[in-house]
């Protein structure tokens, strides 16, 4: 248990299912971890009810994921807890990359102004979860049950069947769709039977919490072959409560059980830290990495997300971020096909979306894996040629990777975007997310704060009162956010918003629920963009070629 | 789009395979692989162009003997 934080212990209560038989729920996720509740919030959110199923009866025990990115920080100002990651975390958009003893080269994550959020945010898992559980309760529409723990899974012929285990005995319950948000030794997956292969990498990392009064600067440094880790890396990075996250590497020899004792841990920290840097051991773990994931992510009415789904080295922070990610992608696809506007195939496009996303995030971890942990000589040359190059030539830099830091995937072959027929000479393609810019207004604003929970029409111009009649229309409406200067639109007086979308007069963006791009147009067509957001739930399908 | 060059180009081979021998003559075997290593990575970064680089890693595979 960490010395810098006390894991909070929410109670465990008997709910209605257990006194009855044959209760029903739209929605039950399993595992309430970060992934888990984020499910839960972004339902809530979208004004769906959901079960939270979690074997615990705390947050994260350790500080696990603590890089969060840009895009996850995006989603969490949807949510409503972004500023609290703001106010308690570590902002930092630098990165340092050392060889030996000296600083090879710098990079800023976020070279360019005019976003509202930075390129990471650090805070440990555990506050984030607090946020998360405390988000869920302020909905009403989450019936968060600690100590309830999944003891058997049955896939009906549409819906499925659960068994729970609970400290006063068991009880069945059953849903229209599982969400499989319980981690890499998922219960669900292996009750399922099904296979999680990959890349497993033989080197063990240590990684340590420590608790000090440091001045580091809040950046994030690496190290190859530094002299109190010689001939392995090293990895600092600053938390919240002057808590600092130290990856050691320690080579594929390493015991784990013996390097994880204290009088193994602390010698090393002190060759890092100095002779005189006072400091306190938070929690130690030694770990080896691997890539994987399931081939499909929906298996009839149950869907993996997170690292139910996949798993990646920890270089890059695209594991906590990727599973954000994941349910960002479904929150809205389930809200929409429970309540009966898209066909249920519109789940099967979570698949289509999340795992070129997944391999996308494999495919970097993997690298970076590998860059930092040589598996033969030559690797190990044109690992070390390209560190000792990159000191004194900048063309090198690209060749180092010490982590390809997570960015958000864009679905660029996706079956719900409507390919573009116009030309742009910039701006987010269809499929990828939104591009953040700042809005004039008093006290300063973001232009993803207009974007509504549904369909959006970003538009540059003007738009008819009998254009935005139609747009209203229907179950699923399109609302709008207007870029321009006549009432209630938005003001791009710096032209960043204009730049950033190639937008001139007409140029229209139609936003998915999640904030990625469906369709783009350079005229303002109302038929277009309903054809374009009924592709977007599923319901228009292309003829194969 | 551009291509490997492969007809005869070098007017001083000589000169440039001793230089080549006499870059690697103090060195030990980890020391000359990571030179061979840099030296693909500059010449890598003047032709600027991915595929030709892996059109001429092909050419070089290709060549070995056995």
């Amino acid at each position: 248990m960490p010395l810098s934080y006390q894991n909070p212990v929410y109670p465990y209560r008997r709910n209605a299912d257990q006194d009855r038989s044959g209760g029903h729920h739209p929605v039950v996720i399993v595992g309430g971890g970060m992934v888990g509740l984020g499910m839960a919030v972004d339902l809530a959110w979208r004004g769906v009810a959901s079960v939270v199923l979690d074997d615990n009866n705390t947050v994260s025990v350790g500080s696990r994921a603590i890089c969060h990115a840009k895009r996850a920080l995006e989603i969490y100002d949807r949510w409503g807890i972004a500023d609290r990651l703001r106010g308690k975390g570590i902002l930092w958009n630098l990165g340092r990359v050392f060889l030996r003893d000296r600083q090879i080269y710098d990079f800023n994550l976020q070279p360019e102004e005019g976003h509202a959020w930075p390129a990471f945010i650090n805070l440990q898992q555990y506050y984030l979860e607090e946020y998360l559980v405390d988000a869920a309760l302020a909905s009403g529409l989450v019936d968060l049950r600690w100590k309830n723990e999944v003891a058997g899974i049955r896939q009906l012929p549409v819906g499925v069947e659960l068994d729970i285990v609970t400290p006063d005995g068991a009880y069945s319950i059953a849903c229209d769709w599982l969400i499989a948000c319980d981690g890499a030794g998922s219960v669900v997956r292996r009750t399922l039977g099904l296979e999680f292969d990959g890349k497993i990498f033989e080197d063990r990392f240590l990684i340590a919490d420590v608790q000090m009064k440091a001045e580091f600067p809040t950046e994030r440094w690496f190290w190859f072959d530094p002299p109190f880790n010689p001939g392995q890396s090293a990895l600092l990075h600053r938390q919240a409560d002057d808590v600092f996250r130290i990856d050691l590497q320690l080579g594929a020899d390493a015991d784990p059980e013996v390097e994880r004792q204290p009088e193994r841990v602390i010698p090393r920290l002190r060759a890092m830290l100095g002779p005189d840097m006072p400091f306190e051991l938070d929690w130690v773990s030694v770990y080896t990495f691997c890539c994987r994931r399931l081939e499909r992510f929906r298996h009839g009415r149950v869907v993996f997300a997170g690292d139910s789904a996949h798993q990646v080295s920890p270089f890059g922070a695209r594991g906590g971020n990727g599973g954000v990610q994941d349910v960002d992608n479904l929150g809205w696809k389930l809200a929409l096909v429970l309540s009966g506007a898209a066909p249920e195939s519109l789940i099967d496009s979570y698949d289509a979306e999340r795992i070129p996303a997944a391999d996308e995030n494999i495919l970097n971890s993997t690298r970076s894996t590998d860059f930092i942990s040589p598996k033969n000589g030559a690797s190990r040359a044109f690992r070390d040629a390209a560190l000792e190059l990159a000191a004194s030539h900048a063309f090198a830099r690209p060749l180092v990777n010490s982590g390809r830091l997570s960015r958000p995937h864009a679905y660029a072959a996706s079956p719900l975007s409507t390919a573009d027929r116009d030309a742009f000479v910039a701006g987010p393609a269809p499929g990828a997310p939104l591009i953040d810019a700042p809005v004039e207004a008093a006290g300063g604003d973001w232009l993803l704060h207009h974007m509504a929970t549904g369909f959006t029409a970003l538009v540059f111009g003007d738009v008819s009162p009998r254009d935005r009649a139609r747009l209203a229309e229907g179950p699923v409406p399109i609302s709008l956010c207007v870029v321009g200067e006549g009432a209630g639109s938005v003001r791009d007086a710096a032209g960043l918003i204009a730049g950033r979308y190639d937008g001139r007069a007409g140029t229209t963006y139609l936003v998915r629920p999640d904030q990625h791009v469906a369709a783009r147009f350079r005229q303002f067509d109302v038929a277009a963009l309903l054809e374009a957001r009924d592709r977007a739930m599923g319901r228009v399908r292309e003829a194969m070629a | 789009m551009n291509r490997l060059l492969t007809e005869p180009r070098l007017a001083r081979a000589d000169d440039l395979f001793e230089a080549l021998v006499e870059a690697h003559r103090e060195l030990d075997e980890a020391a000359s692989d990571r030179l061979h290593a840099r030296l693909v990575f500059v010449l890598a970064n003047h032709i600027g162009d991915e595929a030709v680089v892996l059109e001429a890693l092909a050419v070089a595979r290709a060549a070995a003997l056995e």
